[in-house]
């Protein structure tokens, strides 16, 4: 029972990395060949995905960052540092909790709708049709969506590191009492661009994870309407995983070799 | 003379994981010819369709289109081929997220450098071929069943292909409108001399539209011949299968040996 449960999951493991291959190949090869995806439709998909989205990561991020002051506020005031809130902010907000959370927003929000959208395809011949006109359906539907995600969710993330920062900065003012110009001061002293750019390299791997789970999944659909509840479901959960798993490895690495 | 030879299938087999769909199937449909593959439900014939568009891959045996074997075949020269053929759907597979235009303009905007305009009058040309000139900026949701169909269609034939497939294409239809379907598979072959394959267990359908049919049966060609044939045929299976009759060869209940031990356990 589990070894057949370990071997179902090595191959679906094998034909994730296959789709993610598939689809660098269209990336790469495509335009050589004259046939990349089309540039409307990666816009379209960049919209969708990314502006669409900036409210909800905007909320998240704010309320996060208020969250952070206050709960390191409640812990640095013992050791009388409650100035260094703004540092614990800044470089929680740009390592961690901005890349992650924003990850996780939009994995439950466009890595559903991916895999809804696909599946539905799916179960009504449309990726079919698409094979059989000689459309390859990841360059058509795949490509567009991954270069979306690897361009937006970067870019939501540095949007969502900056937030939480205000957020943090709002209490440390007017709650906490800081001094304005200090608390930037102490922000910025202590970020430095190590920490943006890993979290940001952190959130190039969750957009991958992101798009081509959800493609996957869309595109492997079976089951009619119900089987599209059920795999935009599994797409959802299985990214959730993978991101915080993601996570852990990469923070891992980063960890012990000082970075 | 002999004639010249549009698809061919040579000892076809499919398994999905122990069931038998395809247990060695032969067929040979010749150019400009209307072929229609009949037989029950879950007898293996989209099966065998999808291994015609090469949408499947067979386990054993090889499919011949316009004489290349594309079992075998790389990416690049499957395309070539299939720019070639048009395949119709049963639930006529039109992109929810464009218009009737744009879903029937597709393949001519990726395939071909035709300018925008030249592209509007194609569609328009194959849209009236089909009855629906005029109906290029509605959504596929705002379609009824058969209008989806008749779309499908269009753009199954917007690139002019030489074999044009069909999948159960009076399927869920009123006999009017199926009766209009089968006129436009007629008059497309007829007119644009494509060769026709269709795939379908509609009976009044099949007489209409047939020169030529093949019974399929658990997996296996029963019997293939011209309309007369098959219904002269000396055949259980395939006198069954025309009269409808519920009492012949063809076993509607699968498993009867063991309904009482089932029943018991």
């Amino acid at each position: 029972m589990i070894g057949a449960y370990a071997i179902s999951t090595a191959q679906h493991a094998k034909k994730v990395l296959g789709l993610f291959f598939d689809t660098v190949y269209w990336i790469i090869v495509g335009p050589a060949k004259g046939k990349f995806a089309k540039r409307a439709s990666i816009f379209e998909q960049m919209v969708f995905i990314g502006v669409r989205s900036v409210i909800i990561v905007f909320f998240v991020a704010f309320f996060t960052g208020i969250v952070i002051a206050m709960q390191s506020a409640y812990q640095l005031a013992q050791l009388g540092g409650t100035i260094y809130v703004a540092a614990m902010v800044s470089v929680t907000m740009a390592r961690e909790l901005g890349p992650v959370l924003t990850a996780l927003v939009v994995a439950g929000r466009i890595g559903a709708a991916i895999t809804a959208e696909l599946g539905t395809m799916k179960v009504s011949e449309q990726i079919e049709a698409l094979d059989v006109l000689a459309l390859n359906p990841v360059r058509f539907l795949v490509v567009p969506r991954f270069l979306a995600l690897l361009i937006m969710l970067p870019c939501l993330t540095v949007m969502s590191d900056l937030v939480g920062m205000v957020g943090g900065f709002l209490v440390g003012v007017y709650n906490l009492g800081l001094n304005p110009y200090r608390y930037i001061d102490v922000s910025f002293e202590f970020l430095v661009w190590r920490d943006i750019w890993t979290g940001v390299l952190k959130s190039v791997v969750f957009a991958i994870t992101i798009a081509i789970i959800g493609c996957y999944m869309g595109l492997n659909t079976t089951g009619g309407a119900e089987g599209v509840g059920k795999y935009t479901t599994l797409s959802v959960v299985t990214s959730f995983i993978l991101i915080v798993l993601f996570d852990c490895i990469l923070t891992g690495v980063f960890y012990f070799s000082n970075m | 003379m002999d004639k010249e030879i549009a698809v061919k299938t040579e000892g076809l087999v499919k398994k999905f994981d122990t069931m038998t769909v395809l247990d060695g199937v032969d067929i040979e449909i010749y150019k400009g010819e209307t072929f229609v593959i009949m037989g029950g439900s879950g007898c293996g014939k989209s099966t065998l369709l999808r291994h015609m568009i090469s949408t499947m891959k067979p386990d054993r045996g090889k499919v011949f289109l316009l004489g290349k074997e594309i079992t075998g075949l790389g990416e690049d020269e499957l395309d070539k081929i299939k720019k070639k053929i048009g395949m119709s759907f049963q639930g006529s597979a039109l992109f929810d997220s464009m218009t009737v235009g744009e879903n029937v303009s597709l393949p001519l905007r990726e395939h071909t450098k035709l300018a925008d305009s030249v592209i509007e009058i194609v569609v328009k040309m194959k849209l009236e071929l089909v009855g629906l000139r005029g109906f290029e900026n509605l959504m596929p949701s705002q379609l009824s069943g058969g209008m989806k169909k008749r779309v499908g269609l269009a753009r199954a034939i917007v690139m002019d292909p030489e074999i044009v497939f069909y999948d159960e294409p009076t399927s869920g239809l009123d006999p009017i409108v199926a009766g209009v379907i089968d006129k436009l598979i007629i008059d497309l072959s007829k007119k644009l001399s494509i060769t026709t394959v269709v795939v379908t267990h509609d009976m009044g359908s099949v007489f209409r539209i047939a020169d030529r049919i093949a019974m399929l049966y658990e997996g296996k060609v029963v019997e293939v011949g011209t309309k007369d044939e098959i219904k002269n045929s000396k055949n259980g299976i395939v006198k069954q299968f025309i009269s409808g009759n519920p009492d012949g060869p063809i076993r509607f209940f699968k498993q009867k040996d063991d309904y009482l031990e089932q029943l018991i356990k």
